[in-house]
Formats: structure tokens, C-alpha cells, sequence
């Protein structure tokens, strides 16, 4: 536990270092070193830009935490509501989806092409970031918000059906055999054994999926995919940072009404 | 235990009356607010644009492939860029993380309202997507991978703090108070007695956020914040479908590749 150091002829106790290899731990603090002295090679910095920056902020700030919620507010009130709808919807369609995929993804109940088929599906759509996805469905379906349900959808459907999956997997073998015991039907033993199982983590999920969301669907807009996130552009880039700082509170409270929801409903449902 | 008489037999329900009750009122409810949800999404949506979307994704594919490689040589630096911003942002966001967690841990606070306070940093930095952190610090420092840094920093702040909060909370009061009866001050009291036994989870929740940063890095350059999004953004606006492929195969390896180094480094800390 104690190494110590000899330091003007005494022996002095030193916390146990993180990495216990000494080599090891010299090759890495020479690593960050070099790794740090490259970086600051390649990265310029605009100082005179940053140091205009520093004066604008305060001004931003004022005017962030002076919120007008009035000048745009018809804006506001449909992409907030375009957002919400959006990622309810997509959050529902994309939990439903995700119930057949989980299946597919679970090694201890899909046979093994099906399983790669589902784990590439699940990866792929976990990797991209939702803008990036947005993007190619605008292009596809048109601006407007259907681009950006079919965006969360897709990414909701990775992300549940990938923890579903590992639960699933991690499933109590000995309730299926006991409600096989008692001569349940197939139809039974998932009614029975499976579903209260998965049930409290798959409600967890779904709300928790749900503010996720909704954060991604705040900005969406950006790529004209739908959302409140096009308001936020337009009210920033005309330096209306009164109306920016109004939506961003919004979006805010309804993070926390959205998280506060997440941990009631998963207390209740557990 | 929920007994119904069916039939003239006491049968077992999985669920009681009243709980059946309201589950199916919930659901009923749901259902309707996602009915209406879809009504409002499909009356914003120009449904001609959306009938010619499997053309539109063919003629998207034909125009993506193949992909042209030769343009991966011109993606390198962009690549390096990315990484810097996903790193140091990181490095500066567990920076600022650090204190903010300290002043948020119902164990290490030095007042309520200074609680309050970094209860606050935590839910602002979390709920506004570092898009918007982005589109903001692009205004203040000027386009470039500056500005994604502190994008990347300040949407980070919340995350590490709210995880480290949980971890200092969740620690053994005994070795700090055997600490403290030796009559260190509060800094020795936290440096000898919380820093040691929340340093792994620490360290565990830095590499898990870089990750997710990596992630996040990749479309900052959207809005001008550096990185690989800007090359992303300049080959979609003039139709170079055949580069924005390799982009994406980029974003793809990148985001993978970092999964699997977080995941390895953190199953060795931990």
C-alpha cells in the first residue's frame, strides 16, 4: 500500500500511484506529453478573435439571461411543439420496432445469421450521430419534421434493442422452467416469466430513450429536419440571443420535467 | 395477492384489479397523445417530397457509390483535427468538471447555495446540445477547431460533474474522518480521503465522456466549430456525394475505434 520515498534522509509516505508498473507509467506521462506538445503544433488560435470573444460574451450573457419569450414566440411555440411531438412519436414507433430486433440481437434466442444481421443494424445506427442520419433522410423525404421522426426513429430503434438485447440475454432461466412446469403455453411463459423480467428495465429505457429524444430533437432543425433547432439557428445567426436564450430555457424545463418524469415513472414501474 | 372469481373458480391474475384499471387508462391515453402527435407531424409534412423517396434514396446510393477513395488522403488532417477536439475538450471539461462536482456533493459542499448553484452549471451544461454550445462559441472565438474544443468542454461539464457528484456521495465517510481526526484541513481532507476512492470512477467516467465526444466532435464542424463535419458540410452543399461516402466511412472507423479503446481502457481501470 505505502511506497516511500527517501526525501532529505527520511522516509516519506506517497499515495499509491494510479498505474502501479513503473516503466508503464513513465511511457504514458511521456505519451500525454508528446501527444499535448503536437497538438498545440497544429491548433492555431485566433487570440485577438478569442480576446473580442471574451468582451462579446458578457454582452451574450446579459442578453441570454434577459429572455424575450414574445417576439417569437408563434416560432417558438411550433418548433417546441414540432420537437416534442416528434420525439414522442419516435420514441413510441422506434420501442416498438425495437422489441422484434432485441429478439433478433439476443445470441441466446436468434440463430446466428439473423443475430449478425440485427448486431450490424444495431451498430450502425448507434456509430452515426443523429445529425449526421438527419442529413440523408432530408434528402430523401424533403424538409420538415418527418425527416427527423424517421431520424429518432432509426437511432431509437439501435439504441433500446441493444439493452434489450443484453437483457434478454441475462434472463432467469429457472421462471421460464417453472411456468414450463405448470404446463403454461408458449404464449404463458413469455406473458408470465419473460415479460416481468424485461418490463421494469424496458420502461426505464423507453422514458430515459425519450429524453434523449428530445435533446437531439432541438436541434435537428440546424439540417431542416424538423424541431425547434431551426428557430434557434435563425434567432442566433440575426443575433437575437433574447429569443435563443428563451428557447434554450424552454428546452430546459422541459428537460427537466422530462427527467423528473423518467425517475418517477421508473420508480413507480419497479 | 390479486384473486378474481372467474367462472365460479377463485382464479390468480398477475395484476389486481385496480392496476389493470390504470395501466389501461395510461395506455389509452398514450395512445391518444401519440395519435395526436402524428396528426400534427403528418400535417407539417409535404407528403409529394416523401412519395418519391425511394427514388430519391437510389439515386442518393448511385450517386454515393464508389465511394471515391482517393479523397481519404485529404480527410487525414481533418481526422487529427476531430481527435483534438474530442481530447483536450474532454481534458478541460473533466478540468472544470472536477470543482463543479466537488461544490454539487451534498458531503463536500461548503453552503446550500453554492449547491444550488453547481446543480444549475450541471443541468444548463446538460440539456443544451453541444450543437448549440457550438453555433454559440462559433459567434464568441470565431469558426474553427477552438471553438469546438470549448463547445466539447462545456457540454462535457455536466456530465463528468453530475456522475463524479454521484460517485463523491456515494463514498466512506470513515477513511475521510480518520483523515480528518489526524487534523488535516478541508484540502488534505479531500485530497487524503475523497480523491483515492473516487479516482477510478473518475478516470472510468473521463475515457466513457471522451467516447461520446468523439462522437459528438464529428458534426461540430456543421456550424463551423473544426473537425471532419466541415469537410461533411462543403461535399453535401456542392453534391459530392462520392466523398461525403468516404466521409462517412471516416466518421464510421473513427467512432468505432473509440468505442473499443474506451471500453479496453476502461475494463483495465476498473
Amino acid at each position: 500500500m505505502t511506497a516511500a520515498t527517501r526525501a532529505e534522509g527520511q522516509r516519506r509516505w506517497a499515495p499509491r500511484p494510479l498505474i502501479a508498473n513503473r516503466t508503464a507509467r513513465w511511457l504514458v506521462r511521456l505519451l500525454v506529453l508528446a501527444y499535448l506538445a503536437a497538438v498545440v503544433a497544429t491548433v492555431d488560435v485566433n487570440w485577438v478573435r478569442v480576446a473580442e470573444g471574451i468582451e462579446r460574451s458578457g454582452r451574450l450573457l446579459g442578453q441570454f439571461l434577459r429572455p424575450d419569450f414574445a417576439s417569437r414566440w408563434s416560432d417558438s411555440r411550433i418548433g417546441i411543439l414540432e420537437s416534442v411531438t416528434m420525439s414522442l412519436v419516435a420514441t413510441v414507433a422506434g420501442v416498438l420496432i425495437a422489441i422484434p430486433v432485441s429478439l433478433g440481437a439476443a445470441r441466446n434466442l436468434a440463430p446466428l445469421p439473423l443475430y449478425l444481421a440485427t448486431r450490424a443494424y444495431i451498430t450502425l445506427s448507434r456509430t452515426f450521430p443523429e445529425v449526421i442520419v438527419a442529413i440523408v433522410f432530408v434528402v430523401m423525404m424533403g424538409f420538415g419534421p418527418f425527416a427527423g421522426l424517421l431520424t429518432l426513429t432509426f437511432a431509437s430503434v439501435g439504441f433500446v434493442a441493444k439493452l434489450l438485447a443484453e437483457d434478454i440475454e441475462d434472463i432467469d432461466d429457472g421462471q421460464l422452467e417453472a411456468m414450463r412446469a405448470t404446463g403454461a403455453t408458449w404464449w404463458q411463459v413469455v406473458a408470465f416469466a419473460v415479460v416481468p423480467q424485461v418490463m421494469p428495465r424496458f420502461v426505464g429505457l423507453s422514458v430515459y430513450r425519450l429524453d434523449i429524444n428530445f435533446r437531439e430533437s432541438t436541434i435537428l432543425g440546424i439540417v431542416g429536419a424538423g424541431g425547434v433547432g431551426a428557430t434557434l439557428t435563425t434567432a442566433m445567426s440575426r443575433y437575437d440571443f433574447d429569443s435563443a436564450g428563451a428557447i434554450l430555457i424552454l428546452v430546459i424545463a422541459i428537460v427537466l420535467v422530462l427527467e423528473y418524469l423518467s425517475g418517477y415513472v421508473r420508480s413507480a414501474v419497479r | 395477492m390479486p384473486v378474481r372469481t372467474v367462472a365460479g373458480r377463485r382464479a390468480w391474475q398477475r395484476t389486481s384489479a385496480r392496476t389493470s384499471a390504470l395501466a389501461f387508462t395510461v395506455g389509452v391515453a398514450l395512445l391518444g397523445l401519440v395519435l395526436w402527435s402524428w396528426e400534427l407531424i403528418a400535417r407539417q409534412t409535404i407528403w409529394i417530397f416523401v412519395q418519391d423517396a425511394p427514388e430519391q434514396a437510389l439515386n442518393l446510393f448511385e450517386r454515393m457509390l464508389p465511394p471515391r477513395w482517393a479523397y481519404a488522403e485529404a480527410l487525414l488532417r481533418p481526422l487529427w483535427d476531430t481527435l483534438n477536439i474530442a481530447t483536450i475538450g474532454t481534458l478541460a471539461g473533466v478540468a472544470l468538471a472536477a470543482p463543479v462536482a466537488l461544490l454539487a456533493a451534498r458531503t463536500t459542499t461548503p453552503h446550500q447555495s453554492v449547491r444550488a448553484f453547481a446543480l444549475v452549471v450541471i443541468v444548463a451544461s446538460r440539456s443544451i446540445h453541444s450543437l448549440v454550445w457550438a453555433l454559440v462559441l462559433v459567434f464568441l472565438v470565431g469558426p474553427g477547431v477552438f471553438a469546438g474544443i470549448l463547445a466539447i468542454a462545456l457540454r462535457s461539464v455536466g456530465f463528468i460533474a453530475k456522475l463524479l457528484n454521484e460517485a463523491i456521495e456515494e463514498t466512506d465517510p470513515k477513511p475521510i474522518e480518520a483523515i480528518r481526526s489526524t487534523g488535516a484541513g478541508p484540502g488534505e481532507t479531500i485530497v487524503y480521503g475523497i480523491v483515492p476512492q473516487v479516482l477510478p470512477a473518475f478516470a472510468g467516467i473521463s475515457v466513457f465522456r471522451w467516447d461520446i465526444n468523439i462522437r459528438e466532435a464529428t458534426f461540430l464542424g456543421l456550424v463551423g466549430a473544426g473537425g471532419i463535419g466541415l469537410q461533411l458540410n462543403a461535399s453535401i452543399n456542392s453534391l459530392r456525394w462520392a466523398d461525403a461516402s468516404v466521409i462517412l466511412v471516416a466518421i464510421f472507423a473513427m467512432v468505432l475505434v473509440s468505442e473499443w479503446v474506451s471500453a479496453r481502457v476502461r475494463s483495465a481501470i476498473t
